[in-house]
């Protein structure tokens, strides 16, 4: 077994073991925990497969957001420190039902790819971007691509992602501003001064 | 046959000299690159908790420790990591025990990883990544967690308290803290770290802080949100004894508190680390007395040359570290909403105003200079990237005519890629 192979497995392990724990334990703050173990295993991957931005945006978004507003969440509206939560009989058969399905298609799907012919097609198209600084030629060199595709240049041909990111932007303006209007401090009517007039 | 003087990277040294397979050569050469960062990461924390005791003696009119060690008292660290190691593991008994033991680890781990992408010296980097300081933030933004996990875990309303304070404003200051250190990558062009501080050797005059005055601003800036990110004072409600017992700390004692601490000061340094590298020359001496001897051709020399720039990378890295410690011990600490109020509603415009700037900077010189830049020479000609470029095999299509160089000249994309490489 290869380092790679090694280091695939120790990831892999991590993150489907984050994930069950999740589901398995009653401790909503430690389903939290096992959750933040899963999505940085996740970034691992990501980092394996050479793609280094996905994997720190991965940790940025994924694990040092969302988990901490997770994590705020749950605190505050945990009523102790042990808030349990137990799924009755039903709902967890009906769950591992619905699971093996979902199991069953992402197995169908992964193996009616012929995986041999699209790594070859994806080692013509990566040749296009030399190793820039002190990366190996394999590491993931993914950030100057990505960031000219989004201005609409791709460096393999092909018009860029522009008008996508243009949109997701004007739509995370969106969410800020409905964010912020949401949090706003709301005025405090003031009861004597209706029954006064 | 390669000495290790010459090597291009321990892994090949590893392959070449003593012919091991691949993997355990990357294996040894990991440990190795994890032993001398233990030891970057240990070390300069035990020397500036010292530091601390000895300035905040001296700026309170008295002397700090002086017995342990002799007369300044040198050994007083070593001592404290003694006393530490000695104490009883405790918990509290209504302590979620696991989440208790976890969270002081997630604060190292964090710290720790951060000097994974830190370049020490010319070439000397464990993971020359090229999206360096993006993954520095990623990672720093990780030490969130340990905070929160600590305060919850710790079942005392103080350490709630303390944390959820504490988690705002670390992951409120993050934000400001990120949007300046973007501003120097703004003049750079390059999240690679090594290319940053490569681009600043020569001179003084080329160091990004006096590129142009939005990042000259933008150093203050970042310094101030980087300090508040690191919960140093004036920031630091988390420690403050007046007003949470400690805050989230409160139910940590022995080994693990100081787990926290040494957290602390290696992202103090981290910090400075990252604000010398994007600001102040990195291993840069200001004059160029290195280029102007032959000190770079031979291997040996190579070698001295690069710990001379080592050397000046921790020096200013410290000088920067003190800083922080001598803000700490003068001014008077912050309230929570004075805090919150502080990133929110000055530091984070100032950050916007000064990315603004910084992006319209090289618009509005190049209406009336040939140039993007103030200095005659673009900054990005000073890299010399290694060796390893391969050829274009596409052209990115001929309709596509880009301008991607400011200098005024029109080209298609696929020219201006080849013209990179050499």
């Amino acid at each position: 077994m290869t380092g790679a192979e090694l280091l695939f497995l120790l990831f892999a392990v991590a993150t489907c073991g984050g994930a069950v724990a999740v589901v398995v334990s009653q401790n909503v703050v430690r389903m939290a925990f096992w959750l933040i173990v899963s999505l940085g295993s996740t970034a691992g991957l990501f980092f394996l497969l050479s793609a280094d931005f996905v994997g720190a945006t991965q940790l940025m978004v994924y694990v040092g957001g969302t988990l901490v507003l997770l994590i705020f969440g749950v605190m505050l509206t945990a009523s102790g420190p042990y808030v349990s939560i137990k799924s009755s009989p039903a709902d967890s058969f009906l769950a591992a039902g619905i699971g093996v399905l979902f199991l069953a298609m992402i197995y169908m799907t992964v193996y009616s790819v012929d995986w041999n012919e699209a790594a070859t097609a994806g080692a013509a198209v990566t040749t296009v971007d030399p190793a820039t600084g002190f990366n190996h030629p394999d590491e993931g060199n993914s950030s100057r691509r990505l960031g000219l595709s989004f201005l609409g240049l791709r460096l393999d041909g092909g018009s860029g992602y522009l008008l996508p990111f243009e949109i997701v932007s004007v739509h995370l303006l969106v969410v800020l501003i409905g964010a912020a209007y949401l949090a706003r401090t709301k005025r405090r009517v003031d009861p004597g001064a209706n029954a006064e007039g | 046959m390669s000495t290790i003087l010459a090597a291009t990277t321990l892994v090949d040294y590893f392959q070449e000299s003593w012919e091991l397979p691949t993997t355990c050569a990357y294996v040894i050469a990991a440990l190795f690159h994890v032993a001398l960062l233990g030891a970057f990461f240990g070390l300069p924390a035990g020397i500036f908790i010292w530091a601390e005791r000895k300035m905040s003696g001296r700026i309170q009119d008295r002397l700090g420790p002086t017995r342990t060690g002799g007369r300044f008292g040198w050994l007083q660290t070593l001592a404290d990591g003694a006393k530490l190691v000695q104490k009883e593991d405790l918990a509290p008994a209504d302590a979620d025990k696991m989440l208790f033991r976890v969270a002081p680890y997630f604060v190292i781990i964090a710290s720790f990883a951060a000097y994974m992408v830190l370049p020490f010296s010319d070439g000397w980097v464990a993971v020359g990544s090229d999206i360096g300081l993006f993954l520095i933030l990623a990672i720093l933004s990780l030490e969130v967690v340990g905070v929160i996990l600590a305060g919850y875990s710790s079942a005392s309303k103080w350490a709630l308290y303390g944390a959820i304070r504490e988690a705002a404003q670390m992951v409120s200051y993050e934000i400001p803290m990120a949007m300046c250190a973007l501003v120097p990558i703004i003049a750079a062009g390059s999240l690679n770290l090594v290319e940053i501080g490569r681009m600043q050797t020569g001179g003084f005059w080329n160091w990004f802080v006096f590129h142009d005055p939005f990042t000259f601003l933008a150093f203050f800036t970042y310094f101030t949100c980087a300090t508040a990110s690191c919960k140093r004072a004036p920031f630091d409600l988390a420690e403050a004894e007046s007003e949470l017992v400690a805050g989230f700390l409160t139910e940590y004692s022995g080994m693990r508190w100081s787990f926290f601490f040494l957290g602390e000061y290696a992202s103090m340094y981290a910090v400075s680390a990252i604000a010398a590298l994007l600001f102040l020359g990195g291993w840069d001496i200001g004059i160029p007395i290195i280029e102007a001897t032959p000190l770079r051709e031979s291997g040996l020399g190579n070698y001295v040359a690069s710990i001379i720039g080592f050397v000046v990378l921790l020096s200013k890295a410290s000088v920067l570290v003190l800083v922080q410690i001598w803000v700490r011990w003068t001014l008077p600490r912050l309230r929570i909403d004075q805090v919150m109020m502080t990133c929110l509603k000055y530091l984070l415009p100032i950050s916007c105003f000064l990315f603004l700037g910084a992006i319209v900077w090289p618009l509005v010189i190049s209406t009336w200079l040939p140039q993007t830049t103030l200095w005659p020479t673009p900054l990005g000609e000073k890299i010399q990237r290694p060796a390893s470029a391969r050829r274009l095999p596409i052209e990115a299509g001929k309709s596509a005519k880009v301008k991607i160089f400011s200098d005024g000249s029109e080209q298609s994309a696929s020219t201006a890629l080849v013209e990179r490489n050499d």
